[in-house]
């Protein structure tokens, strides 16, 4: 009975933290699917959306959940910014260009961190970090919940974005066939920056719920790049139901192995999940088949 | 008038002569250098950045007052310490005691953790330079036959040993024993030294109280939900944790949001639960927790001076058994020199060897070090979390209020 409740509660923890992941790696799948541009510098943008967020916290006492609307806005306009001023010129050039590109921004971000906010942990600190919610035995972490539910509701936002709006189906219609976009009228460059900057909105919006959970230093940007690679590629590169199940998966895997094994352990059934996709399913999931 | 032309026997008499007389300033200068007793350069190796950041400077603000506190106790002489950053990291922190070495450093020391603190004493070793280590509890530091390490702290067997002893002694006096416990701790080399010390010395200590289970973890982690999942599972009614700051404070998070209330979380000698950033970020969370650690000793003067010193210059920061075992360092080091009256690594040595002060400002006896370099007369207190302050309740002969065990559940503290 001990023992299914500890299953339960992990796996519940699991499920709350896996919608934050998928949120996260759901940036870099609407990006890459769309323009085919791998953003190496995924995990840092998160990093300074949770930056952006503590300091709300510590300057003004706004909770990230409050500042999250403002954070993702100055992300869309700053990812927009970067893609039509400097990704633009990298689209056409090979894949090992965009790669440095996007790893130098990536470095770049990492130390003008470090510089400002130092090496050291930064959390959010209030009495809201002790709450829970308690349904029967099991009990929920309040701030996991919080922050799982406006997961939900941004990915929400980006499907209905994606389906309903005129934007969002050229985004989709550029994404399916490039020429043809072209042929048709569309602005393929200002739908490409559009893309990035949605991508980079809802990195930032991540970055504003993860900083409720775990607490920021530069060093977790690559961690966090790495992560997201891992979800979409379990998940299936490009799909934004794929980013979003395979955030589930990654974060309840690392959960219940946590419990299983030894918690040290945890990360490493990620990867050995990633493996696995890779060696029996490399398209992922709910990828398409590889090279579509 | 006949002139004599010189020999050749001449030439080399007068190139002999002339070398002495070129050679006598370097000789004698090297002579006075080594025979002066001018400031003495530490350097004080230290995580100030990174993890273990907040508990690096906690260190350094010990050694900060050093000379105030000479100068008030009319010691003579004073310490010229330079501050090199670890990272918290034992491989920057070799790195740095070399560039340490490099720069003319008399005396290293350092580096409140085990980990790091090898990588120095390895340095230490290789260029023959006196290491004294403040803080780190990993056995080997003493047992591994180097000759050029002290430390003035406890070694994790002597930690265990006085902490069990001290939880013993705390349920006597409070009447409540819990029949089971878990042990949570870090899975660096200080809580690896812990974990292995405990499992050694529990049958042989008698506890009353059966260990359910170990759980260990990564001292960066940034969530223990799982850990803490884990623990509660076992329902043990002690809660011990090997911490350090960061996630001590996420393991207490956890526990008041799993809403699992043992009857106390006690370490058996570990850092994390004492701190001022625990204290000040936990609130009314981080109250009646209890470290039985080696602690401040209130009545010796020294100790008030040091707390005089460190008050006013860090009236916002609390001076615990950090600073006060860097500050003992900064003693063990002038102590040496004044006895050696020289800054050569060989007569510092041999005076850091032949140590014996009586007055310092931890609790226990004479600072003094055996011939493995363990000085072994540290002693703990059991130091509880009260009014915001850490307090020591036991030994009885310097508590200063009584100990509150069990603890008050979360519920009852967020009505008060």
């Amino acid at each position: 009975m001990d023992f299914a409740l500890a299953f339960a509660q992990a796996i519940t923890k699991g499920l709350l933290t896996g919608m934050v992941y998928g949120l996260m790696a759901l940036g870099l799948s609407v990006i890459f699917g769309v323009m085919r541009v791998v953003n190496f510098a995924h995990g840092e943008i998160m990093v300074v959306g949770m930056y952006l967020a503590w300091l709300g916290f510590e300057l003004a006492g706004v909770s990230p959940l409050v500042s999250l609307p403002a954070i993702a806005l100055l992300f869309f306009a700053a990812g927009y910014a970067l893609q039509a001023g400097l990704i633009t010129p990298f689209i056409n050039r090979p894949e090992h260009q965009q790669f440095l590109l996007l790893l130098a921004i990536a470095i770049l971000l990492v130390n003008v961190c470090l510089v400002l906010a130092g090496p050291d942990a930064r959390g959010v600190q209030s009495e809201a970090m002790f709450d829970s919610y308690a349904i029967g035995p099991l009990v929920l972490d309040a701030v996991r919940v919080h922050a799982a539910l406006a997961a939900i509701a941004i990915a929400g936002l980006l499907w209905a974005f994606f389906t309903r709006t005129r934007t969002g189906k050229s985004i989709r219609a550029a994404a399916d066939n490039h020429m043809s976009a072209l042929v048709v009228g569309l602005d393929v460059r200002r739908l490409y920056a559009f893309t990035f900057g949605v991508g980079s909105a809802c990195v930032g919006a991540a970055g504003a719920l993860m900083i409720t959970i775990v607490p920021v230093n530069p060093f977790l940007a690559a961690e966090y790049t790495l992560l997201a690679f891992v979800i979409v590629i379990v998940g299936g590169l490009g799909s934004m139901t794929g980013a979003l199940l395979g955030g589930l998966l990654i974060g309840v895997s690392e959960a219940v192995a946590g419990l299983l094994l030894q918690p040290s352990l945890k990360s490493m059934f990620s990867f050995g999940l990633l493996i696995l996709v890779l060696l029996l399913r490399p398209q992922g999931l709910f990828g398409g088949k590889a090279g579509t | 008038m006949t002139i004599r032309h010189p020999t050749r026997r001449d030439l080399s008499r007068a190139t002999l002569a002339g070398a002495a007389l070129v050679g006598a300033p370097a000789i004698l200068t090297s002579g006075v250098a080594r025979a002066q007793s001018g400031p003495l350069k530490v350097a004080l190796i230290l995580p100030t950045s990174g993890v273990q950041a907040q508990l690096g400077i906690a260190c350094r603000r010990g050694a900060d007052v050093a000379n105030d506190v000479f100068a008030a106790m009319k010691i003579e002489g004073r310490v010229e310490i330079t501050t090199y950053d670890t990272e918290s990291k034992p491989d920057v922190a070799r790195t740095q005691a070399e560039k340490a070495v490099a720069a003319g450093a008399h005396i290293l020391c350092g580096a409140f953790d085990s980990g790091q603190t090898i990588a120095i004493a390895q340095v230490a070793e290789q260029r023959g330079i006196p290491f004294i280590v403040n803080i780190a509890a990993a056995p080997q530091i003493t047992e591994q036959g180097y000759k050029w390490v002290v430390r003035n702290f406890p070694t994790a067997p002597m930690l265990i040993t006085s902490g069990l002893t001290l939880h013993k002694e705390l349920f006597r006096v409070t009447g409540k024993t819990p029949k089971t416990a878990v042990l949570m701790s870090v899975n660096d080399t200080f809580g690896t030294a812990m974990v292995n010390g405990i499992k050694a010395l529990f049958p042989k200590l008698e506890m009353p109280y059966e260990l359910l289970d170990i759980i260990t973890y990564d001292p960066a982690a940034k969530d223990l939900s799982v850990e803490v999942a884990k623990a509660k599972a076992t329902k043990a009614e002690l809660l011990m944790p090997v911490s350090r700051l960061n996630d001590a404070k996420l393991l207490v998070q956890e526990l008041v949001k799993q809403r699992w209330e043992p009857m106390g979380v006690m370490n058996p000698g570990a850092p994390g639960l004492y701190e001022q950033d625990f204290l000040k970020t936990m609130g009314k969370f981080g109250e009646f927790h209890i470290s039985n650690v080696p602690w401040l000793n209130p009545k010796s003067p020294m100790t008030q001076a040091l707390e005089k010193a460190h008050a006013e210059k860090y009236p916002n920061d609390q001076l615990d058994l950090n600073g006060g075992f860097t500050f003992e360092a900064m003693l063990v080091a002038i102590n040496a020199l004044n006895r050696a009256r020289s800054t050569h690594a060989n007569a510092l040595m041999e005076a850091l060897r032949r140590t014996k002060i009586d007055q310092h400002v931890m609790v226990g006896g004479a600072i003094e070090f055996d011939a493995k370099g363990q000085n072994v007369n540290i002693r703990s207190a059991c130091v509880q979390n009260l009014k915001r302050k850490p307090t020591v309740v036991l030994p009885a002969d310097s508590a200063a209020a009584a100990p509150i065990f069990p603890m008050p559940g979360w519920n009852d503290r967020r009505r008060g």
